[in-house]
This record gives structure tokens, sequence and C-alpha cells, in this order.
């Protein structure tokens, strides 16, 4: 079985140490999370967790049911890459002479679709939402004329077809 | 009512029925203590002496009743200590709840005097734990940990409590817990799946069962009879499915895995439907899964969805309460007897009965006293009715290969975790939790020396159970396989023991030893006779080794008669 990227989502009561016992399930096996994305979901006290990782799908099978063992989670389930819509969303800042000096960055700024969320005296902050290579695209592109700072955010998903969780969390609210 | 919520976690376990705890006291939890002290006409504390003999012997209590266990320590090594036997009760599905004490909410994470992060390193290996750090918060998570432990698949759930929230005080007042939202601990049972199995089973030529300690957990070995008696099914165990069919039963063909009968080991490459009810497939019972029952449609009966498909496909999985889904399956089995398959375990009973058991039970050329020869000598003094509570080693799987047992929850031993050092305080418990049943613990010298201070708890307890202790002067187990597969090469499995008469005798426990074989029958059955604990200690063969085998990473097919 061929390893492929999955994207899992946890519904799970929004209580502390939730996140020591789904990544134990993990460290157990020697998979490595490729990215983490952990917030409120749509009902209040449920979190949601949404985690990519690279394995088969026999793994994870099996990891869904370990995770879904477990006392505060309500739900878990796995989607490859075309069951889901998913991006990541990155900032990045740029020293503000840049945006003066170099014309072309005015240009990147435009035709990436991604937005200026702040501009000081000494740096302006880009915000940029997307998939991966959307944002690595970009950050090749700014590479050249100095990042003075990077950050990317888990991926967030949704999944194309309709999800029974959201019935069954409807009756906990 | 205003109390502390040391008190709180008093009323809180009495609420739930609890009469004997074990444990150890320590700084941070003596507020407990304190209020165990007022309370010990209504909740008795077994004084153990290590906290490891008090999660092992909570557990034997646990398995010997199907009642909760429950174990109290203080923080730092007092919790950690406790480790050891709340991953025995995790990877066994034994009900536990386990209370450490912690330092002061201020102290936490601050490094403070016997501060550890136990919630962090109990993580793995509990079902659930929690940290209080409100005495108000007492009652609620206490009746959550009971319910989590005993419900569904049981386990072993551990919450620490800060020293703070165990002097503040509160309104008090308890109500059990009934439900959790995101637990669901027993599947709803799928009657189309239940069908389908009955229609899989009544087809087949050659079907086998294979029963765990789900049976006995799911207290549904009545049904399990029935079902067996009326499919004609011939019926195998694992390890901690024992008990739950009286050895005797006709159907009974005996022990699958590692250290298995011959007969079902190998049939199990050969039977065409495969039912295994209540057992997880454990790679001791499976060996190498790439040839585990190919040839097989296997049909799961389980509480856990975790467990379908984890090791082995499954044709059909019923998931559920096995107690439940045996009585829907029942009337829709047909009634047949399956002699000629059942004769082929017959004949391979007979082939293994030549080859090993009867060299076993009776030793030749002049061999020492053999474990299973002084097994055979316990069924014979116990009739059967005796809780036999086995340690980690050879003896372990002469106490399970060849005990007797007339009555469910008998056989209790360490399965998944293997951890020497469980018998001698599981035997403790077992015994306080059926004082009206004969317990004899049968311990291997090495891990008799790993919780032997648990005879001073034998000794201030006056509780009357039975130690039989195999002496083959080595850690046998490891022994047989350098000699199988390290080429006699015993490194570091030669012991040079002491005096374990002297030892037990310096608890005032009664004691003897036996070294020839024309003792050892008036040695038993003094034993057995003795209305107080009795250590024996039995000098066995020193290089016996535990047959048939199936080689690690080997396939069940591939099982050795020598």
């Amino acid at each position: 079985m061929e390893d492929k990227t999955f994207t899992i989502s946890v519904y799970s009561e929004n209580n502390v140490g939730l996140l020591n016992r789904i990544s134990g399930i993990f460290l157990k096996r020697h998979i490595n999370i490729l990215s983490l994305n952990v917030s409120e979901s749509e009902i209040e006290n449920v979190s949601r967790f949404i985690i990519v990782v690279n394995t088969t799908e026999k793994w994870v099978q099996n990891i869904v049911g370990q995770i879904e063992k477990q006392i505060e989670v309500i739900k878990a389930f796995y989607h490859t890459d075309e069951e889901t819509i998913y991006l990541e969303n990155a900032l990045f800042k740029i020293a503000s002479s840049l945006l003066f000096d170099e014309k072309q960055i005015q240009n990147i700024i435009k035709d990436s679709q991604s937005t200026i969320v702040t501009v000081s005296r000494d740096f302006f902050v880009i915000s940029k939402s997307g998939r991966r290579s959307e944002i690595e695209e970009l950050y090749e592109k700014f590479k050249p004329y100095g990042i003075m700072q990077f950050v990317r955010s888990g991926r967030i998903s949704v999944s194309k077809e309709k999800m029974e969780i959201s019935t069954l969390l409807e009756t906990f609210k | 009512m205003r109390i502390s919520g040391a008190e709180a976690v008093i009323r809180c376990l009495l609420e739930e029925g609890v009469d004997l705890v074990y444990g150890y006291p320590g700084g941070a939890i003596m507020p407990v203590y304190d209020e165990l002290y007022k309370f010990q006409d209504q909740l008795h504390h077994v004084l153990v002496r290590h906290e490891q003999g008090a999660t092992h012997a909570a557990q034997g209590y646990a398995r010997a009743t199907g009642k909760v266990g429950v174990a109290i320590a203080t923080s730092g090594p007092g919790a950690t200590n406790l480790v050891t036997g709340i991953a025995d009760a995790q990877i066994d599905s034994t009900p536990l709840v386990c209370i450490t004490g912690q330092v002061g909410r201020h102290l936490l994470g601050s490094d403070a005097f016997q501060e550890t992060d136990i919630i962090g390193i109990s993580t793995p290996v509990t079902k659930w734990n929690f940290q209080i750090t409100e005495a108000s918060q007492i009652p609620e998570i206490i009746a959550k940990a009971f319910y989590i432990a005993r419900s569904g698949r049981p386990g072993p759930v551990l919450i620490d409590i800060t020293k703070n929230a165990q002097f503040d005080e509160f309104d008090f007042s308890y109500e059990k817990c009934t439900g959790i939202r995101s637990y669901v601990p027993v599947p709803k049972l799928n009657l189309d799946k239940v069908a389908e199995a009955a229609a899989l089973i009544n087809s087949a030529k050659k079907p086998f069962i294979v029963f765990g300690q789900g049976i006995i957990l799911g207290q549904a070995e009545e049904q399990l009879k029935a079902f067996i008696e009326k499919s004609g099914v011939p019926a195998g165990w694992t390890i901690l499915g024992l008990s739950a069919l009286p050895t005797d039963h006709p159907l009974n063909v005996g022990m699958l895995g590692m250290h298995g009968n011959y007969g079902p080991n190998l049939l199990t490459n050969e039977c065409d439907v495969l039912i295994a009810l209540g057992m997880r497939f454990d790679d001791r019972v499976t060996g190498k899964l790439s040839t585990y029952a190919k040839q097989a449609k296997v049909i799961h009966f389980e509480i856990d969805p975790a467990e379908v498909d984890k090791n082995v496909k499954t044709e059909v999985a019923v998931l559920g309460d096995v107690k439940e889904a045996l009585n829907a399956i029942l009337p829709l089995i047909d009634a047949k007897s399956h002699d000629l398959w059942h004769n082929e375990f017959k004949e391979l009973y007979k082939i293994e009965v030549e080859t090993v058991i009867n060299e076993e039970l009776n030793p030749t050329n002049g061999k020492g006293i053999s474990m299973g020869e002084t097994l055979e000598m316990i069924n014979k003094h116990s009739k059967g009715d005796a809780i036999i509570v086995s340690d980690v080693g050879q003896h372990q799987m002469f106490a399970c290969r060849y005990a007797k047992f007339n009555s469910t929850k008998s056989n209790i031993t360490s399965g998944g975790l293997g951890t020497m050092g469980f018998a001698l305080p599981a035997a403790i418990g077992a015994k306080m939790g059926k004082p009206e049943r004969e317990v004899v613990a049968i311990i291997g010298d090495g891990g008799f020396q790993m919780t032997i201070q648990e005879l001073g708890t034998i000794f201030q307890t006056q509780v009357p159970v039975k130690i039989v202790v195999l002496n083959n002067e080595f850690l046998g187990m490891v022994r047989q396989w350098q000699e199988l597969f390290f080429d006699n090469r015993y490194a570091s499995t030669k012991m040079i023991n002491p005096n374990f008469v002297a030892i037990a005798e310096g608890y005032h426990i009664k004691s003897k030893k036996v070294t020839q074989r024309e003792d050892l029958d008036a040695a038993v059955a003094e034993m057995m006779a003795s209305k107080d604990s009795y250590f024996l200690e039995v000098m066995v063969e020193k290089e016996n080794n535990v047959f048939p085998m199936i080689p690690t990473g080997a396939c069940v097919s591939e099982i050795r008669l020598s």
C-alpha cells in the first residue's frame, strides 16, 4: 500500500490534555505530523483538529480508530486531498523601503492575489491564503528581495462530501 | 454538606460501592489518608509495600470480582511506581481507578518536591486521566472515572488531585455518571451483521471459535457455552479467555498462541470460518500475520471498533456487547455436530499428549520435578476450583497449559504486558475480593523477587493466599530462548537465589521447600489444607522447556513440538 497525504479531522470536547493523547497516537507509530491546526468548531465547546500526515491508508484507518477511542473525541474522519478543499495561510514581513523602491513587488502582490495586512515605517506584512504550492511560489518570488519574517499556518480544510458530523453535532447544541 | 476535598474523595469512593483500596501514603496525599483514618470502618485500606503492588493487587481484585479496583499513591515516585500496573491494566482491559496526590496548584510546573507530570506520564497507558485542581471538581470527576473505568471495554483511569484541592472545603453532593456525550462505550448491535455472521457459520464445513477475555468481561460465559454446544463448533482460547469455558468441556480444544496447544494452532490455518469472540488478535496468538488464517473467512465479535481489521481482516464484524450478540445469534444458528472436523483436533491432541504432555506430567530418565506435574498436583488438590494467579515466564505458560478450571474468573495473569512481579500482589487482591475461594499464586524465582516485599502485606493483613514458587534458578523463559535461538549463550539468566523459605518465615508465613518428587503430593496437600497463608518452594528441573512453541515471527502452522 503506497503512502499518500491524508487529512484527519477530529471533533472533540475542548478539554485540557487531549492534544497530548492524540499526538501520542502518532508518536507510537513513528508517523510525523506534517501540519496541525486546532480551533473551535461551529459548535460551542467542540474543538476541531486538522492533522495532515503522509502514510498508508491502512495506517490512517488504524490511527483514526485509535483517536476515536479517546473518551473526549466525538468523531474522527480521514480524507485524501481529492476529497477536500484545503488551504493554508501565510504572512510575509518585508522591509517597507522595498514597496517603494522595487516596483516589481507591487506586481507580485497584485498577481498573487495576496493582501497587505499592515504597513509601517519599517516593514509591511502581506497575507496569502492558498495551497502550499501557491504560498511556496510566492515565497520564491519575494525571496530575492529579502524576507524579514515568514510564517505559515497549519492546513485548514472542509470535505467535499456532506459530513455526517454536521447532524451529530446539531444534537449537541 | 460542606466538607474538604479529601473527605469528598472518600465519600465518592463509598458512593461507588468501594469498600477496599490499596495504597501507600506520602506527603501530597496525606489529607486523603487522614480521612481514611476517620472512615476506616467503612473503607478498608491495605498498606502495600510498594506502589506497584497496589496496582497489581487492585488488578487481582478487579479480575477476580469483575468490580473496579482502586489504588492510591502520593505524588512523584509514588505516582510513577503505579505506572507498571496501570500499563498492565490498560493492555489487559482491567478496570482500575488510581488516585494520586499532587503538589499544590500554586507549585505546579515549578519542579517542586515530589512533583512529576503524572498526567503526561500516564496518558499513553490510561483509558482516561484528569488532574483536579479545585475541590469542587472532585465528585464529578470521580464519578466519571468509575463510569469510564468499568463501561465498554474496561480500563484504568488515573485521577491526580492537587493538595490544595484536598484541603479546600466545598458543598458536597454526589451524582453517579451515566453517560458522556463524546463517549460511546458499547456500539449498537447491528442485527443484519448478526444474520450475516449466522449464515456464514451455518454454511461452514470447518468452523473454529477463538474466544478471549471479552467473554469474561461481558459476562457471556453461559452464552458462549450455549453457542458452542448448539453449533458444535470446536473452541480454543487466548490466555486471558482461559476459564471462561470449563477446561474439560468436550468442545474446548485448548490454548492458542506461542505456547498453546498443537491442534488449535495448526488447524487455525485449516478452518474455513474463524469466529473470534471478544479477542483482539494479539501477535502472540497470530504469529506471522501474513500467513495467519488466510484461507478462513473471519467473523469478529468485538466491543472496541478500533480492534476490527487492526491486525486481521474480517469478513463480518459484529460490533457491540458480546452477550447481547450471542443471545441474538443463537436462534439463527443451525444445530450441528461437526464430528469429523472435531476429530482432527482430537487426533492432534493425541500427538501432543504422546510427544509433550506425557513426558511433562511423568518425566522420565531421572529428571527433576517438572512445572507441569506440579500444576497437575495442584489440580488434584484444588479439584479445579482454585483461582490461579500466575506471574510471567515459563511457569506462567505451564500454569495456563496445565491448570484446570471449573468456573470463570479463575485465571488471573499478566497477558499483554507480560509483567514479572504481577502475581504475588495480584493474588492478594484476588483473595481479598473472593475470600471464599482458594487462591494459588504460581510464580518463578525471578518474578517472585520483583515484588517479594509484598510478603509483608500478606503478613500484616493475614490474607490466606497460597504461594508456589517454581524455582529453576534461571530466568527460565529467556534461558529457553537463549538455548533455542542464541546458541546456548545464557547471558545473565542464571540466578543465585536466597533462602526463600527463610525469607517467608521471616514474614511469619508457614513455608516448605520440596526438592524430591515423592514429597510433592503431601506438600501440596498440606498447603491446600492450610487455613493461613502458605509458601511452597518447589525446586524444578533447571533446563526444562515449554513446548509446543511457535518461534517469534513464524506462522501458527509452524508450531514445534520439540
